[in-house]
């Protein structure tokens, strides 16, 4: 047996030669004789899942999305609705772990935009353009139905509390920034923050560490009073869906027929989500001319956010592209040399087992800080962008003489539309029409009582 | 009244033809991205998430930084290359008795089977319901013999999420998306290590 291992290292060193890997094969003792014939096993390799079974996942995305579209639009049915966000949950939540789903498929878009040595996978591509393009069209109704982190935080919508305007305004443009970075870090290779920080994937999988669950569980106990928390307040995909429904061609509509402005439907809404009419008080010559002058002031003021956010962007790319591993531990190296002493700092003792010098880490690290300063002064001018839109939005003010849901914000959820007094059943017909003019005779008498008294 | 109406019709058109001008912009350019990452990558192949064994660095953290508890790597002993040494680096402590006593063995929490097949050769089976990939048994494989026992994502536990978070924790960027059709890169299958 002796014998044998100069001859096996000489072979060894050939083939090392051959394969440019010397370092990698060491093989110390020779492979075995068996006497007695011994066959030796091979490992175990089980699949991974059958890939037609993710094209599976996509038809019933489509079909889900259609379906939610339908019941939203046409059928107005929030039963149906209810339902349908009932399947969605137990199917895109626990079924199937919570993964692949729209909110993140923003990054892997981002991230093979920016970088062309990765392949996006179909499934994660047609995850993100189909909720987009139903909401061009149909309004919301992924997140109503299709979004399983939108199905489970509508179930626990116990007691809805109004929240003021200005405070709903200034925490729903926190998605716009969440959006900008989560884009930044992906595009950059950086991490996938969206996957990172989702707070419901542990309770899907009902697995995960300390974090996630206890995000999750925050997340719904806040749902019970202010709903839809995730939804309002961070997710980064409800930017887009908010841009691409505000110009939807259908939209869920809160009456079948004509609005009778009997306010019923405000109160149902828990996302404050639906508009009162614009009242011709507002309308005065007076107040015109003062939005119109405030209406110019954003305009002008847009140019100025823009540069400003590039400027704070640019000034903060150094801070943030410390998330990219390469870039922290080079940093790390530098100003802290003795650590490469230290055993117990895997990062460091990983990097200098894998034979790279130092410089070629550091050169390395210079190359994506550059691409993360150019990505955040881009970053940064978005936001200021988004901003002053948003500015300029608060003084734009629309004829608008129901009651209606906004289509930006409102997730087709459907309730407001069983707390429609106008007979769905009957929208058509003459008893429609002289229903309508009861209640409004009603209205009517309630309203002239409120003012005599 | 009449006029009011005009006006309003006026208005509405103005704003519905605003609107579907914005709607085709929007439309196109969610296509055309979609268009334009589909043309990118081409192959439009399927991806699962594989560790490298030539690049690993046996850190440990695969133990814990799965997102699933239990994690989704497990050691996988690749036969061909094993000694099947009675002396394994792999199965007992440095320096320990030769006995198969708990306090001898290096994997703790004793997934590894040692099975005596003749003299004096024994195999070594790892008990998958009982690793848990802390790598310390490859680390002393790789140490002392001849590195036939090593990390693989076993991908009937793996979730295939959009991002592995071992990845992005792993010191030696070992982790990394290998296509679907080869879900495996198995030590030993000397043929995977020359494309690589």
């Amino acid at each position: 047996m002796l014998k044998k291992i100069p001859n096996l290292a000489l072979i060894l060193i050939l083939f090392a030669l051959l394969t440019g890997s010397f370092l990698q094969a060491q093989q110390r003792f020779p492979k075995p004789e068996f006497d007695t014939g011994y066959v030796q096993p091979d490992p175990t390799t089980p699949e991974p899942r059958a890939m037609a079974l993710e094209y599976f996942d996509v038809l019933v995305l489509l079909a889900v999305l259609s379906l939610a579209s339908w019941l939203a639009v046409k059928k107005r049915s929030r039963r149906g609705l209810l339902w349908l966000s009932v399947f969605s949950l137990i199917y895109f939540g626990f079924y199937r772990d919570g993964c692949i789903c729209s909110i993140g498929a923003i990054q892997n878009v981002a991230l093979s935009i920016f970088d062309p040595g990765y392949a996006i996978s179909i499934t994660a591509l047609l995850f993100f353009i189909l909720p987009l393009l139903f909401a061009l069209f149909f309004g919301r109704t992924f997140c109503a139905a299709a979004c399983p982190l939108g199905a489970i935080q509508d179930l626990v919508v116990i007691n809805p509390v109004s929240i003021p305007s200005w405070i709903r305004k200034t925490l729903g443009f926190i998605p716009v920034i969440y959006l900008a970075l989560s884009v930044l870090f992906a595009a950059t290779g950086s991490d996938f923050i969206i996957c990172r920080y989702d707070p419901f994937v542990g309770i899907f999988r009902m697995d995960g560490p300390f974090l996630m669950i206890f995000l999750g569980i925050t997340f719904l106990l806040l749902g019970m009073f202010y709903a839809r928390p995730y939804c309002r307040v961070f997710c980064p995909y409800g930017v887009l869906l908010s841009w691409m429904s505000k110009f939807s061609k259908w939209h869920l509509s809160i009456t079948p027929s004509e609005c009778i402005k009997c306010k019923l439907c405000k109160d149902s809404c828990p996302f404050d989500a639906i508009e009162v009419p614009v009242e011709q008080a507002y309308r005065t010559p007076e107040v015109s001319r003062k939005n119109l002058k405030r209406f110019i002031l954003y305009i002008g003021l847009i140019p100025v956010l823009i540069l400003l956010g590039g400027w704070i962007g640019s000034k903060s790319h150094i801070f943030l592209s410390r998330v990219h591993p390469d870039v922290y531990l080079a940093e790390l190296m530098i100003s802290q040399p003795e650590l490469k002493e230290d055993e117990e700092n895997l990062d460091i003792q990983a990097f200098l087992e894998s034979g790279d010098t130092f410089e070629q880490l550091v050169d390395q690290a210079a190359v994506i800080r550059e691409k993360f300063r150019k990505g955040s002064l881009v970053m940064g001018g978005f936001i200021g962008l988004a901003l002053g839109i948003t500015l300029m939005n608060q003084v734009v003010f629309r004829r608008r003489e129901d009651y209606e849901p906004h289509k930006g914000d409102c997730f087709s959820c459907g309730r407001c539309m069983d707390y429609c007094p106008i007979d769905s059943q009957k929208s058509k017909g003459e008893s429609q029409k002289l229903n309508v003019e009861s209640l409004k005779l009603k209205v009517e008498n309630q309203k002239s009582v409120k003012s005599k008294g | 009244m009449e006029k009011k109406d005009k006006d309003k019709d006026k208005g509405y058109n103005r704003r519905s033809f605003i609107n579907n001008g914005v709607r085709l912009a929007l439309g196109v350019s969610v296509v055309g991205t979609a268009a334009f990452t589909l043309q990118r990558s081409a192959s439009g192949k399927d991806y699962v998430w594989q560790i490298d064994p030539f690049k690993c660095t046996q850190c440990g953290r695969c133990a814990t930084e799965c997102v699933k508890a239990e994690s989704a790597v497990k050691c996988v002993h690749a036969y061909a290359l094993c000694g099947y040494c009675d002396l394994c680096g792999g199965y007992f402590k440095p320096g320990a008795k030769l006995q198969t006593g708990a306090e001898n063995q290096l994997c703790p929490t004793a997934a590894i089977q040692r099975k005596f097949i003749e003299e004096p050769y024994f195999e070594y089976i790892i008990d998958e319901e009982l690793c848990i990939g802390c790598a310390k048994c490859v680390k002393g494989c790789s140490a002392f013999g001849n590195g036939s026992l090593h990390l693989q994502i076993r991908h009937d536990l793996c979730l295939n999420c959009n991002q592995c978070s071992i990845a992005t924790n792993c010191p030696s960027d070992a982790i990394s998306r290998v296509p679907a059709s080869e879900p495996y890169i198995i030590k030993g299958n000397f043929t995977t290590e020359e494309e690589s």
